[in-house]
């Protein structure tokens, strides 16, 4: 009896952190079906994942943009052409790939300490700045395709980061047809991540602090460990895992990571929480604007070339909408435009959602009309989730 | 005569973790200046918003009964029509607007479907001049000293047909000739038919106006005095609100300062850039070790600017002039490198500078310190539980854990969490402005404690305070500043208030 209490009790306090979650999950045994299963399909996930990943991405940069309460615009069509530009290193200056990604990062970086310019030193505000930004990627974006048209890229370690899939041991002839070093990167990852809980209860405990009750937290261990295992299990059917995921779950660990054991990340929120307390506390507001804005701009193009490669070419009109996309994933996963709330794993949940959405529906043969306007339902069922459960919690 | 105007029986609020009211039972008696007293967190804020339908009917137990009726207000402006006003702890008011548009937000006059902003303007100079504030009602708001938009608040209150005026902590950021003023505001609306209720931490303001004053502790109702009967005074007030006595509100100390300068500015100018003016002149002072040195003066006599542009002059004053720490002639251009230099500034401002009211204790306990608790840029989060636990218990803070949020704190709480913040620099010199606004008698005699084991350790302290009796009580030295400039500097054995005040405003 106590225990289903405590499920419960820990459902309640929580439910505002995995409410996006069981959307997600919802929306998930919906599709799977009213399709018959070809949603749940590891071919199908696998596509979706690598369908989401260069929007999952800059959700990720647009989540802390928006808790430090400003707004970037430019980053689809610094996408693309951040995108574009790799594809002529590549293809007209003849630049290795090794050469080409960091080349192309860095310039994403410069691109965003340039709006932060803008935004942190002129006190132009965000939205202006990154329109104007917006602008300019856009017809520089056409500008450099313009002789050309469509770039085609032929370089096939390039094209694998969207397309291709981590490569697998020799069949042995135990289980065929599943990918087995992702089944055992899974299980690796299971026994860090029990590893990691135990060790941080232990260090709880030596401090003398409240741990939660031994059946809640095997309950908690028990719940992730499985969750990993069948998501790996569902992508091990299917080629094994991508670069791409590879990449999405790297940035968002990392991102994850800062944003909320470093000092760094505190400062962040604080800088959002309440921009002049902060600077009195000896955060430089300015500072901190140009990191999140310099990421921003990285994620930018880390998001332009997982497209470019996955299109295995540049075109025109890359990034259109990109920053819509990502702005719309970040608000379902919960961050609030008045700054110093949201969380990097929401916004990727966020990402995931609307990206379910789409591929979902498109199984279902809905028309695309549809799948805009019930996208632009769902957007506004989860901030309405969000302002509710928030007063609630007041 | 003695009609009951309002009844408040069994009330009971709770918020998670906290029941904030306990079968509270206040009645308040038609034209008496009625005021509620208690510690922080006792639960006054809370029962005058139950009154006032901040917290709807249903969200709490009890009933409300109003001119004789039963209420179940849903929302502020029912009662605002039923004749409620309330000023909260914090200002409402919009900055970037107007006094007369602030005055008739929300009840605009109108001719026809547009706004008569003659008639505005002209009713709003009636209203100034009912609280007796002598202001341009066309300028913004924000250029205003909190003590006018303390009394422009009253204006906005009085601006509809009010029988019953709730002040929750008005003079709390006021001088002492505004709280004056307001006081007489207060008589001057009791012989107008206008009944208040009067919340207070300042307990002699409270003895000089109070018909009858209920104290609450702990979310109960202690007791209700009545002042004819000659129930209220200090000694009676401190008893029934802490449960214990307290015979001298100001600790003694040992004289703990050493003969060095720790602290010193020379011939320093300010002048503000978005004034176009100097705001500060030729001002000299010095701090030595172990010392508390106050700030004294008038309300906008500069002395938070003065602490700005020695905190690393966060608001890019252009400054002039010489500044030595420990010794060293420093040259702070951001905040981060006056707590670097051994400097800490707890603002008067809580809530718009002071704190992050999103997040949590812990998180804004830790925040000027925050390397202190971390390795290579991570944070230790064990350690950040386990000294904010610390500064929880020594400062008293009530609250179910280290990990509510800021906002959910009362206001004294929320001054206590500020000056934990500034304490966990562990800084040399630490800069006090009004440290004890909205504190009870209890906590601040904690506060002054804390004060006194501070510079016993070492430390010198720099207090900036409007209350006299405070300044009086605590320090060691005393510079009036007066319009920018320092107009007098005394030492504690010849510091008076009368003399406080002349220099202050000459
Ligand atoms: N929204 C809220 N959520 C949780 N707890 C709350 C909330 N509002 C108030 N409390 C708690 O209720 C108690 C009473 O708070 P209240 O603000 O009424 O105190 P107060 O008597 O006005 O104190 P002060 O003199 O410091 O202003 C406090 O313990 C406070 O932490
Ligand atoms: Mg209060």
């Amino acid at each position: 009896m106590a225990f289903i209490k405590n499920v419960q009790k820990t459902i309640k306090e929580n439910i505002r952190d995995y409410g996006m979650f069981i959307a997600l999950f919802a929306i998930m045994i919906f599709f799977t079906i009213t399709t018959k299963g070809i949603f749940i399909s590891p071919r199908n996930i696998s596509n979706l994942v690598n369908q989401t990943g260069y929007i999952a991405v800059l959700a990720v940069g647009m989540t802390l943009v928006i808790v430090i309460r400003h707004i970037d615009l430019s980053v689809g069509f610094l996408a693309g052409f951040m995108g574009a530009i790799s594809a002529i290193a590549m293809v007209s200056w003849h630049l290795p790939v090794g050469v080409v990604i960091p080349l192309v990062l860095i310039l994403g970086i410069l691109a965003g300490l340039l709006t932060a310019f803008l935004v942190a030193k002129l006190g132009i505000p965000a939205f202006v700045a990154s329109l104007a930004g917006w602008l300019i990627y856009r017809g520089a974006l056409l500008l450099v395709t313009l002789k050309t048209g469509t770039i085609i890229i032929p370089n096939a370690t390039y094209n694998a980061i969207g397309n291709g899939y981590i490569p697998d041991i020799p069949d042995i002839g135990i289980l065929p047809g599943a990918h087995k070093v992702t089944l055992l990167l899974g299980i690796l990852a299971v026994i860090f991540f029990v590893i990691g809980e135990i060790k941080n209860r232990e260090k709880k405990k030596a401090y003398d602090f409240e741990v939660s009750s031994m059946d809640m937290f095997i309950m908690k261990m028990i719940f992730v460990s499985a969750l990993i295992m069948a998501v790996t299990w569902v992508l091990a059917g299917y080629n094994g895992l991508s670069w791409t995921f590879v990449i999405v779950l790297v940035v968002t660990l990392v991102y994850h990571f800062i944003s909320t054991q470093t000092v760094l990340g505190r400062y962040i929120y604080a800088v959002g929480g309440n921009p002049e307390a902060a600077e009195l506390s000896g955060i430089n507001v300015k500072t901190i604007t140009y990191i999140v804005f310099g990421s921003m701009g990285m994620l930018s193009a880390l998001s332009g070339i997982l497209y470019t490669s996955r299109l295995q070419s540049a075109t025109t009109i890359a990034g259109q909408l990109f920053e819509m996309d990502a702005i719309a994933a970040a608000y379902v996963g919960g961050v609030s435009a008045s700054g110093g709330v949201g969380r990097v794993t929401g916004s990727i949940i966020g990402a995931f959602v609307m990206m379910s959405l789409t591929s979902g529906m498109n199984l279902m043969t809905i028309d695309i009309s549809s799948q805009y306007i019930v996208k632009g339902a769902v957007l506004a069922a989860a901030v309405i989730f969000d302002v509710a459960t928030r007063n609630r919690s007041k | 005569m003695d009609k009951t105007i309002l009844e408040m029986q069994h009330i009971t609020k709770e918020f998670p973790g906290v029941r904030a009211l306990d079968d509270v039972c206040f009645s308040v008696t038609d034209k008496e200046i009625h005021c509620l007293v208690g510690e922080n967190g006792a639960g006054k804020s809370t029962l005058m918003k139950v009154l006032s339908g901040v917290y709807p009917h249903g969200d709490y137990e009890g009933e409300i009964i109003f001119n004789g009726t039963v209420q179940k207000y849903s929302n502020i402006s029912d009662s605002k029509k039923a004749g409620i006003a309330i000023i909260y702890q914090e200002l409402a008011l919009i900055p970037e607007l107007t006094v007369y548009e602030n005055i008739f937000l929300g009840h605009e006059i109108k001719s026809g479907l547009v706004i008569d902003w003659n008639e505005t303007i002209q009713k709003a100079t009636q209203m100034l001049k009912k609280v007796g504030l002598d202001v341009n009602p066309t300028v913004k708001v924000k250029e205003l000293g909190l003590g006018k938009q303390q009394l422009i608040e009253i204006a906005k209150a009085l601006s509809v047909d009010v029988k019953l005026l709730i002040l929750d902590e008005p003079t709390s950021a006021l001088n002492e000739t505004d709280s004056e003023n307001l006081m007489k505001l207060l008589r001057d609306l009791k012989k107008h038919g206008v009944t208040s209720v009067l919340i207070s931490h300042k307990l002699k303001e409270v003895i000089g106006i109070a018909d009858r004053v209920t104290v609450l502790r702990d979310g109960r109702t202690i007791c209700t005095l009545d002042a004819q009967k000659g129930e209220v005074s200090e000694n009676i007030l401190i008893k029934h609100m802490v449960g214990r006595e307290i015979n001298n509100v100001y600790p003694k100390r040992k004289s703990t300062i050493v003969d060095a300068n720790v602290f010193e500015v020379k011939d320093w100018h300010v002048y503000d850039p978005k004034v176009g003016r100097e705001i500060l002149k030729n001002i000299n002072l010095n701090v030595r070790k172990g010392e508390i040195v106050s700030l004294a003066g008038l309300m906008g006599s500069g002395r938070t600017e003065l602490a700005l542009s020695l905190f690393g002059n966060p608001r890019k004053y252009r400054v002039n002039g010489e500044m030595v720490v420990s010794g060293k002639q420093v040259h702070l251009t951001h905040p981060e490198h006056a707590i670097k230099a051994g400097l800490a500034y707890v603002t008067e401002d809580r809530k718009g500078n002071g704190l992050i009211l999103i997040q949590d204790i812990k998180q804004n306990i830790t925040l000027a310190n925050l390397r202190a608790i971390a390795e290579n840029g991570v944070v230790n989060s064990n350690e950040e539980v386990v000294a904010s636990k610390e500064y929880k218990n020594s400062l008293n803070i009530k609250t179910p854990s280290i990990e509510q949020k800021v906002l959910n704190l009362s206001g004294g709480n929320q001054q206590k969490v500020s000056v934990a913040k500034w304490l966990f620099v562990h800084p040399q010199i630490l800069i006090l402005d009004e440290p004890t606004r909205g504190i009870d008698v209890g906590a601040k005699y904690e506060i002054y404690m804390i004060m006194n084991k501070l510079v016993e350790q070492g430390m010198s302290i720099i207090m900036i305070s409007s209350e006299l009796p405070e300044i009086l009580g605590m320090s060691d030295r005393i510079y009036v500043v007066s319009s920018g400039r320092i107009a007098g500097e005394l030492s504690a054995n010849e510091a008076t208030q009368e003399r406080i005040m002349q220099l202050a405003t000459d």
